[in-house]
């Protein structure tokens, strides 16, 4: 048969489905601004941003984390230092001149905190899938994205059950970089850790692929929206908690007794609607965006692939672990990470530091629990 | 099989999510919603984020 013959394959959807995919999400962005508020609306537009943004440049964390660890090929998280950059440039100086309109993401450095960041990393690195790669995972299809997804709820309602207790175990006080100074120590901070893996990569990966720099710019951009919009950075385990929360409750599970969950602010989020939550709003766009871009790529064509029993079990306890561990590391990749460095945290940078150790122990044990190498 | 059984499963989660959170929480007030923006609102910023510690 000549190459001539050959019917071209269809290399995404129509332009029926494209058109109806992206009147979708905006009803449904719509929906939500009639039903709860303009705010709320938007955050739906800006969780889409984000799941669009990481799903469509096929950017994230674990994977970036794992080629510098297994290649020393920087590029994904050079892609993070500059976003991480970018937003800080903005978020340094709103956060300086909004009063309390506006706060950052700022934790205290304690023992859990780097024990659970450490725990996140070598989870992630398990299923490929950190905070918001488990949400784009399952938004796409992935099916060991799709398993993690609940586990990593009701991990994140439990560890944030038991936060206190962890906290208490011996935190610093909270470090906060903030003003001009703080922004010169902080990207300052962001070079030399660049100049650093730089240093360590081959003199060929020495470089940002372009899309990469076009994803670092948009997820700045998305973040510094959301911190407009919501008066907070971008954060995802709250919220995944508070769904977990909700059903705890709905099922009986008394949620007072917890020195998290029982303030005042806390019953009153698990009363009201998730489509009043910041974090609920901008995860459910995380996973819609998600599942446009691999819908508009007819992405869900892909067959699912055959994993040993074990493979699911670690999904599963990965999946908890992941939210467990975030809670009392008072936030994920995102929260802790993106969100702490960029808005000032020195609990951003220990959480950096730990997490990525944790990550090099992930590499090695995932060929091991039967999740290919 | 291929992603579309997760996709719809995914599909499916999420409108049971907001279906029981819908039925199961207070009722919305589109009456009592915040300004579009945090900045310049005049408010605090009241919403939940994961580095924050419970000061209450």
């Amino acid at each position: 048969m000549s190459q001539a013959a050959i019917p071209a394959a269809p290399i995404g959807a129509s332009t029926v489905t494209r058109a109806a995919l992206i009147g979708a999400a905006l009803a449904f962005a719509l929906a939500v601004a009639l039903l709860a508020g303009a705010r709320y609306g938007l955050l739906i537009l800006i969780g889409l941003g984000f799941g669009i943004t990481l799903e469509g440049f096929r950017f994230g964390f674990a994977g970036p984390w794992r080629r510098m660890i297994v290649d020393r090929n920087p590029d994904g998280l050079l892609g993070h230092l500059l976003s991480i950059g970018v937003v800080a440039l903005v978020a340094f100086p709103l956060l300086s001149g909004a009063g309390d309109e506006l706060i950052g993401a700022y934790a205290p450095v304690g023992f859990a905190m780097v024990g659970g960041a450490f725990v996140f990393g070598a989870a992630m690195q398990l299923v490929m899938g950190c905070g918001s790669g488990t949400l784009v995972n399952a938004g796409s299809g992935n099916a060991i994205g799709v398993l993690t997804l609940p586990f990593f709820a009701i991990g994140s309602f439990a560890g944030a059950y038991n936060l206190i207790w962890w906290t208490n175990l011996g935190s610093l006080p909270t470090v906060v970089f903030s003003g001009t100074s703080g922004l010169i120590v902080t990207l300052a901070a962001l070079a030399a850790v660049a100049a650093f893996v730089l240093w360590l990569a081959p003199p060929e990966l020495r470089r940002i692929p372009r899309r990469y720099v076009w994803a670092s710019l948009l997820l700045a951009f998305f973040a510094i929206l959301n911190l407009i919009v919501a008066g907070q950075p971008w954060g995802i385990v709250y919220g995944l908690g508070l769904w977990a929360a909700k059903g705890a409750s709905a099922i009986g599970i008394p949620t007072e007794p917890s020195a998290f969950w029982g303030i005042a602010s806390n019953q009153q989020r698990i009363a009201d609607s998730l489509l009043t939550d910041v974090t609920s709003l901008t995860n459910l766009g995380i996973i819609g965006g998600a599942l446009l871009v691999t819908a508009w790529r007819q992405g869900f064509a892909q067959r699912l692939p055959s994993y040993p029993a074990r493979a699911w079990v670690t999904a599963i306890v990965a999946g908890f672990l992941l939210g467990y561990s975030s809670r009392i590391a008072f936030g994920c990749n995102v929260g802790a990470f993106f969100s702490g460095i960029s808005t000032g945290s020195l609990h951003g940078w220990a959480w950096f530091a730990a997490a990525f150790a944790g990550s090099a122990v992930g590499v090695r044990l995932r060929p091991r629990l039967g999740l290919g190498g | 099989m291929t992603r579309r059984l997760t996709a719809a499963l995914v599909l499916l989660l999420m409108a049971g999510l907001l279906s029981f959170d819908l039925a199961s929480s207070r009722p919305l007030d589109i009456y009592d919603q915040p300004s579009l923006l945090a900045l310049g609102s005049g408010s605090a910023a009241d919403g939940a984020h994961c580095a924050a510690l419970p000061t209450e």
